[in-house]
Order: structure tokens, then C-alpha cells, then sequence
């Protein structure tokens, strides 16, 4: 498979509108990872003007099992709503397949702040097929720890355990 | 038969079978042996329901005739339910829940790569999407086979057991009716029977980690593809279908 490049804004040579839709896209946050917007996890794949003035936009499901995939679509219609893009056209973009390599680096700052380690990059197909080698605890910073599950208290994160500091804490699952 | 008619029925196929498993793995909610089996199980479950969201999703598409995800998924009865006899089998035990999870995700996951290379994008797409959970099904799956295999006695016997059981339902994962040879000759879809030797290698050296009986030659039990399923089923969707046929239509 081949990579596809992250997409966090909009194309140098965008217009005022698309520009104005991504402003109001950065103010929409994942209602399970609050700290989170849709930009930072790089859901938003493409932002257009369509013909007669219709704005269009793409959006990536993060995992296949997210329940928060469907809230999402629709608070992003409704920010785009209240940005003054009326009837805006919100579509799924299965493919390319979302990976958490299109987390923005504030994104994984702002997760490693909120106590979620976050997933190390270009690991989207090595953790698949072995355990993470080392996680970081967002705690104390120590890589002596272990993982406890694979599963968390959502799809899209894993439960470890610190050894050094002795606390449990969740990362964001690699996919 | 046409292509699109093919289509439709394998997307019925793959996205019954995605979701009658999904609905198994539910009912482990709140009955798991330990607490992060329970998280783990719930979250398979989940992915499981995602993909047949998708899968279904796009079988209403293929089909034309203005059925959504919903419509297909609580307005169809029995017969003309499509997913694996496996899938449908009642949970039992934990391990063999595992076991009958751990059969699944071996083929399933040697399916899903191969359709990310389908000549359909759309499937090839989904595919693209499932094939990264599958992994960590497998791998999860997998390591309480071994864990469970390779544990006490009684763990030993009742993975034994539970491989017994299931054997027979597996060979259905494997066939080919003109569904599928329409679509593998457009390259949409592997023929089925391509997938066994990747399975077969993943299983047994799985079950040969975990100490376990060697995979037994069997005869299958099949029908599941073409809507002839056990009375398993219908209880199933009794329970999952429920509120949609006492209040069609219902939103909330």
C-alpha cells in the first residue's frame, strides 16, 4: 500500500471561503479525546467550493468501530453551518484508509499533556505486527513500561501500565 | 448471473458475516472473564459492526434500490441472511469464543489483503481499512489460543473441544458458488479457495504453539452463504432486530 500524505489545511492557493470553513473545521474537537480537533487528527481530507457556491467536505473515519464517527460528521456540519456555510456537503472518504500518522505534531503534543501517550510516528505498520516496542509513559517519561491490553476504553486506545512511576495510562493505538 | 448482482451478494456475505460475529462478541458485555477481556471483546465487537456498516452500506449502493445499512440489517429474516454458519454458533465458553474468533480472523484477515488489491475501489477501500484492525484481532485472538492451549488442563481440554465443535463450520469459508467465480475472474474478489493455504499455515502453527490437536481433515457443514442457516441464527436477530420490527423505523 502506498502512503498518502496527511492533509492539515488548506492548499496554498485556497480562497478566502475554504480558508474560513478550515478556521471553523479547527474549532470541531473529538467528543472522546476532547483535546483533540478533527484537523489535528487529520480527518479532514479535502475542503472545496463546489459549483454554485456548495462547500464540500471530506471526512476520514478515524477506526471502524468509532461511535464518535457519526457525532463528529454531524458537528461538523454544524460548525460549518454556523461559520455561514450554509447546506454544506459533509462525505465519507473511506479511502485512503485514516492511519494516526496523520496526527499533527501539536495534536501529539496535546495529547501527551492530557495524559494519553501518543502513537509514535511511521509505526502504523510495525506495531501492527509486533507489540510496541517502547511506549512512553506521558507521566514521568520513563520507557520501562508494559502493555496491560491491546483494547481500551475506546477503539482507538491501548491501557499500559508505568513501571517506573507505577500509573496506569492509555496511547493512542497505532493503525 | 451480473456483475452488480454478484457484488451485491458478496458485500451480503462479508457484512452478515462481520456482523452476526459483531453481535456475538456483544453479548460477552458485562461477562467477561476478566475486566480487560471485556474491553477487548466489546471493541472487536465494535470493529466487527463497523465493517458491516461499511460493507452494507456499499451492498445498498450496489443493489439500487434505495436499501441503507439499517434496511438491511433489520429488515432482512433468516433465510435471506448470508454470513458463515460459524459466525452464528452461540458463544458457549470464553475459549470457545476465542477459538471460533481466532478461525475467523485467520481468514479473514488473508481475505482482506487481498481485496485491497480488488479492481472494485470502492471495495478495495474498505478493505484497506478493515485489514488494520484485523491485525490486532488475530494477534489478540491468537495469543489466548496459545495462552489458553498451553494453560491448565482443564484450559487444554476445553480448547480441544471447542476446535472439535468448530472444524466442521470452517471448510464454508472457503467455497465457491457463481458469486464468487463471477467476481474473480473480474478480479474484484480472491477465489476463495485461494485463501486456504495461508490459513491453513496460520492455524496450524498456532495450534502447534499452543500444544493443541492438529487440525483434522473434515467434511463441512454449509448453507450460510446462501441462507440456509441453524436455528441459531433466528434467535439472534430476535434479539438484535427487536426494536426495528416492533417500531419501524425508529430514530432516536
Amino acid at each position: 500500500m502506498t502512503d498518502h500524505p496527511a492533509v492539515w489545511g488548506p492548499e496554498p492557493g485556497a480562497g478566502p471561503a475554504v480558508r474560513a470553513a478550515w478556521d471553523a473545521l479547527r474549532t470541531v474537537m473529538d467528543p472522546e479525546i476532547p483535546v483533540l480537533s478533527v484537523v489535528d487528527l487529520g480527518m479532514i481530507r479535502a475542503v472545496e467550493m463546489g459549483d454554485g457556491g456548495r462547500l464540500r467536505v471530506a471526512v476520514s473515519p478515524t477506526y471502524s468501530g468509532c461511535p464518535a464517527t457519526g457525532i463528529i460528521t454531524l458537528e461538523v456540519a454544524r460548525a460549518l453551518d454556523a461559520a455561514g456555510f450554509r447546506d454544506a456537503e459533509v462525505t465519507t472518504a473511506v479511502f485512503p484508509p485514516w492511519t494516526t500518522d496523520w496526527i499533527s505534531e501539536e495534536g501529539r503534543a496535546r495529547l501527551a499533556e492530557s495524559g494519553i501517550a501518543p502513537p509514535p510516528r511511521g509505526a502504523g505498520k510495525r506495531a501492527l505486527v509486533a507489540p510496541d516496542e517502547t511506549v512512553a509513559c506521558p507521566h514521568c517519561g520513563s520507557t520501562e513500561t508494559e502493555l496491560v491490553s491491546a483494547f481500551g476504553s475506546t477503539a482507538c486506545k491501548a491501557l499500559h501500565r508505568c513501571r517506573s512511576c507505577l500509573e496506569p495510562f492509555d496511547s493512542f493505538k497505532c493503525i | 448471473m451480473t456483475q452488480q448482482d454478484a457484488l451485491f451478494e458478496y458485500l451480503l456475505r462479508l457484512g452478515d458475516t462481520s456482523l452476526a460475529l459483531g453481535h456475538r462478541l456483544s453479548e460477552w458485555c458485562g461477562h467477561a472473564p476478566e475486566l480487560e477481556e471485556d474491553v477487548a471483546l466489546t471493541n472487536l465487537a465494535l470493529d466487527l459492526v463497523g465493517h458491516a456498516r461499511m460493507l452494507l452500506t456499499y451492498a445498498g449502493e450496489v443493489e439500487g434500490k434505495g436499501r441503507d445499512e439499517d434496511r438491511l440489517a433489520y429488515h432482512r429474516d433468516v433465510f435471506d441472511y448470508r454470513n458463515h454458519l460459524m459466525v452464528e454458533q452461540p458463544n458457549r465458553d470464553f475459549g470457545h469464543t476465542i477459538a471460533r474468533q481466532f478461525l475467523h480472523d485467520a481468514w479473514a484477515l488473508e481475505l482482506y489483503e487481498r481485496l485491497t488489491s480488488s479492481t472494485d475501489a470502492n471495495l478495495a477501500g474498505i478493505a484497506a481499512k478493515a485489514v488494520k484492525e484485523k491485525r490486532y484481532h488475530l494477534r489478540h485472538s491468537a495469543e489466548w489460543v496459545v495462552r489458553l492451549g498451553d494453560g491448565t488442563d482443564v484450559s487444554h481440554a476445553k480448547m480441544a473441544d471447542a476446535f472439535d465443535r468448530l472444524w466442521r463450520f470452517t471448510p464454508e469459508m472457503f467455497e465457491a458458488d457463481e458469486v464468487e467465480r463471477t467476481l474473480a475472474a473480474a478480479g474484484i474478489a480472491p477465489d476463495p479457495d485461494s485463501l486456504r493455504p495461508a490459513w491453513e499455515a496460520r492455524v496450524d502453527g498456532v495450534l502447534a504453539e499452543a500444544t493443541l490437536p492438529a487440525r483434522p481433515a473434515v467434511v463441512g457443514q454449509t448453507g450460510g452463504r446462501s441462507g440456509r442457516h441453524g436455528e441459531h441464527l433466528g434467535y439472534l436477530l430476535a434479539e438484535m432486530q427487536y426494536l426495528q420490527r416492533a417500531y419501524p423505523g425508529a430514530t432516536w
